[in-house]
């Protein structure tokens, strides 16, 4: 059970409120619908596990009274489970005596509040050192950190304000600084960001992002906010009802979602902001190896009937691309290798850039849009109508897609015109 | 036959028991509650008049502000000119020993009764009851156990004026935000702890707000206790209303008055940032809190840490 890579464990948790709990558990358990318990008694969490990795943000989503609130308050032990257990780094923290859960809460798992929970009677850097002075650090050495983490979250020079001097945005700056300057490995935020302003929301998710990457925290993130869940999370469970409905990352469940409840939620959700390049990217048809002559090229163009083609070393790293006109030429003049006509502005993106990011260089690309790996392997390619019906929230219509007619050649459009002039139609010339 | 429930009997019964089994209680009760109000007496009674009216002046000013104080010089000054001096000491000696008592028992009652909802809900009726019961027929029992003089007075003031005390504490305690008190157990506080560090200094203000009622009902209570033979400016009126003597019992019930003011306004103003003291002491803080900063940010130039602080726009 001891897996190292696992932070938190939760299995088969149960939260009920009101008279006989354990009966309604086992009811539950049973089967029965939530609506149909006794009056008085409340399922606010049923049957929940789940497990969060080490270093992860787990999300976990769901409208208000779907029982996420309970849930993460039952990760800490402020909620008791009704039935179930929480582990926190291998140990388990339900049926624990008071003081181990007191340690276990000093040194394990430390909590973000969504209206901040900050105390008021004391300055910032007192309410930073909070948990610190609680774990029996000396006042010294507890203000010295709680300084270096003041200034990590951006409120260097505050440090003496009181909360209520502060706008809201820096008061969770605090709440943050506090749960990050306690130092436990796993941090528990409960609505942090849905009592701020959209602008100050945004710069909050993307500080906790650079926060999370320089240290590394396991974050477990609570809130009713599906965009929010899906730019920070990197796996999203989804509640309703106290139910866990879809556990998955936020691409599994845009794309897959578990179940109509699941989709009809993710609806709404900006799709070119949490699809990445790898979700939408075709396997590419035409690639041409760097050692391959330019008859083989040209022969493959034609197959495909492409008018271009990726070039690619053995190990399918890209080296550019190729136009047909250009090995055409080379073919006629006899030349036996590709590399003099090959360009290397072939403008490929990595394959876990965001949709949103992609209709440029869509544009700017001459080829479909070609999809590296992190070795710069070519691993797909994205045509533009793909991008298209992804964005309409069905990638696979593409494959239908209607090929756009091609115009036809000039030349023989302008023989037809000239022949047309000849024979004495001089009223279209008048029309155009 | 005639319906009739002897509760009156029964009551006054156990308290007869009361008084045989536990007479030894009661007495030692009675010599503390004298001491006691002796000791406070005596602080009061034995500096000259003026002495007394000038150092309350000052702790007004220090309390409240430069009005507060003289406001109070002039009442003092009307007690002494209608010669209540002595009655006033007694009886504000009565009302601090009484008051004094009351929040020590009401207080943590309050807060227990916060923290348990078994406590809460027998405290409740009880507190209402000894509220509404009328105030003389504590009296009686009280007369039989502490028989007369100061600590019958006083006894029956601590019942009368718990009451605000133990309701508007425990209503400080449970109105602290649920937030607060989430983050000191989130971040593993004990309760004794959280108790003192979140819920005692943000429901101080309900405290306060109680502690100033306990105040205000024990002065009402003093007239009352001078039926018992407690003396002081109750005892002038209970005099004045028997001989039917009109001008002895404005003079008194006036200094009654002046009296309650002055403990009301003193209380009210604790924990309120009025006055000299608080300005010095705002003023002190804000110095301490700037000097600090100062420290912190010079320290910072100095040497700067070796935490990358992303530019973020605050």
């Amino acid at each position: 059970m001891n897996d190292d890579t696992i932070a938190l464990r939760a299995d088969g948790l149960y939260k009920v409120f009101g008279r006989h709990a354990d009966e309604a558990v086992i009811a539950l358990h049973r089967g029965t619908p939530r609506e149909d318990l006794p009056s008085g008694t409340t399922a606010a969490v049923i049957d929940a596990s789940f497990e969060v990795r080490r270093g992860e943000i787990f999300v976990v989503m769901g409208l208000s009274g779907s029982g996420k609130s309970t849930l993460i308050r039952m990760l800490n032990g402020l909620h008791e489970a009704t039935a179930g257990t929480v582990e926190v780094g291998g140990e388990s923290i339900t049926d624990i005596p008071a003081k181990r859960l007191r340690e276990i809460r000093r040194k394990r798992i430390s909590m973000v509040f969504q209206h901040f929970a900050l105390l008021p009677h004391r300055t910032v850097i007192d309410n930073v050192a909070y948990g610190l002075e609680i774990q029996g650090v000396e006042r010294e050495e507890r203000v010295a950190k709680a300084r270096q983490v003041t200034e990590i979250v951006g409120l260097k020079g505050w440090e003496e304000k009181h909360p209520a001097e502060l706008s809201g945005g820096m008061q969770q700056r605090v709440g943050l600084a506090r749960a990050l300057a306690a130092d436990t490995d796993v941090l528990l935020m409960d609505e942090a960001f849905s009592a701020l302003d959209p602008l100050i929301r945004r710069e909050m998710q993307d500080q906790l992002l650079e926060l999370q990457a320089e240290l590394g925290k396991t974050i477990i993130f609570i809130t009713h906010d599906l965009n929010e869940a899906m730019y920070i999370g990197d796996r999203i469970a989804v509640m309703r009802d106290g139910r866990i409905v879809q556990i998955g990352s936020p691409e599994d469940i845009l794309t897959n979602p578990a179940n109509d409840y699941v989709e009809q939620f993710v609806q709404d959700v900006d799709r070119t902001k949490v699809l990445t390049a790898e979700s939408v990217m075709r396997k590419p048809r035409a690639v041409v190896h760097v050692g391959a002559g330019p008859r083989a090229a040209l022969t493959l163009m034609r197959d495909e009937q492409l008018a271009g083609a990726y070039v690619v070393n053995k190990d399918r790293s890209i080296v550019g691309w190729v136009r047909d006109r250009d090995v055409f030429d080379l073919v006629r003049r006899g030349v036996k290798d590709l590399s003099s006509v090959i360009q290397s502005d072939h403008g490929a993106v990595a394959k876990d850039t965001a949709l949103a990011d992609l209709f440029i260089p869509s544009l700017e690309a001459a080829l479909p849009l070609g999809v590296l790996d992190e070795r710069d392997r070519l691993v797909g390619v994205i045509p533009r109508v793909t991008l298209l019906a992804a964005l309409g929230g069905e990638p696979e219509a593409a494959v239908q897609a209607a090929p756009r007619p091609d115009p036809m050649p000039t030349a023989e459009v302008d023989q037809v015109l000239e022949a047309a002039v000849g024979a004495g139609a001089t009223e279209t010339k008048e029309a155009i | 036959m005639e319906f009739r429930i002897p509760v009156g009997t029964w009551i006054d019964s156990f308290f007869d028991w009361l008084e045989d089994t536990f007479s030894w209680f009661f007495e030692g009760l009675r010599e503390i509650f004298i001491q006691l109000f002796d000791a406070v007496a005596w602080v009061f009674a034995t500096p000259p008049e003026l002495v007394v009216v000038v150092v309350v002046a000052l702790g007004a000013l220090l309390a409240r502000g430069w009005r507060f104080a003289v406001g109070s010089v002039l009442g003092l000054l009307f007690i002494i000119g209608v010669d209540q001096w002595d009655n006033a000491i007694d009886s504000l000696a009565l009302v601090l020993v009484a008051a004094f008592l009351a929040v020590a028992l009401s207080v943590p009652l309050g807060i227990w009764a916060a923290r348990n909802d078994t406590v809460s809900k027998v405290v409740k009726p009880v507190m209402d009851f000894l509220q509404t019961l009328p105030a003389f027929v504590y009296l009686i029992p009280a007369l039989a156990l502490f028989r007369v003089g100061v600590a019958p007075g006083v006894i029956a003031t601590i019942v009368f004026a718990m009451a605000p005390g133990v309701r508007l504490t425990e209503l400080g305690i449970r109105g602290v935000d649920k937030e607060v008190v989430e983050a000191g157990q989130a971040f593993g506080a004990h309760p004794r702890r959280i108790l003192r560090q979140i819920q005692i200094p943000l429901a101080m203000p309900s405290i306060m707000a109680g502690i100033n009622q306990i105040i205000m009902l024990s002065l009402s209570m003093v007239v009352i206790a001078g039926f018992v033979g407690a003396g002081g400016l109750g005892g002038d009126v209970v005099q004045a209303v028997s001989a039917l003597n009109g001008r002895l019992g404005w003079e008194a019930g006036l200094s009654v008055v002046v009296l309650a003011i002055l403990l009301d306004r003193f209380t009210a103003s604790f924990g309120k940032g009025m006055g000299l003291y608080s300005t010095w002491r705002k003023r002190r803080l804000a110095r301490h809190e700037a000097a600090e900063q100062a420290r912190f940010d010079a320290e910072e130039t100095s040497a700067p840490t070796a935490t990358s602080a992303p530019q973020l726009g605050v």
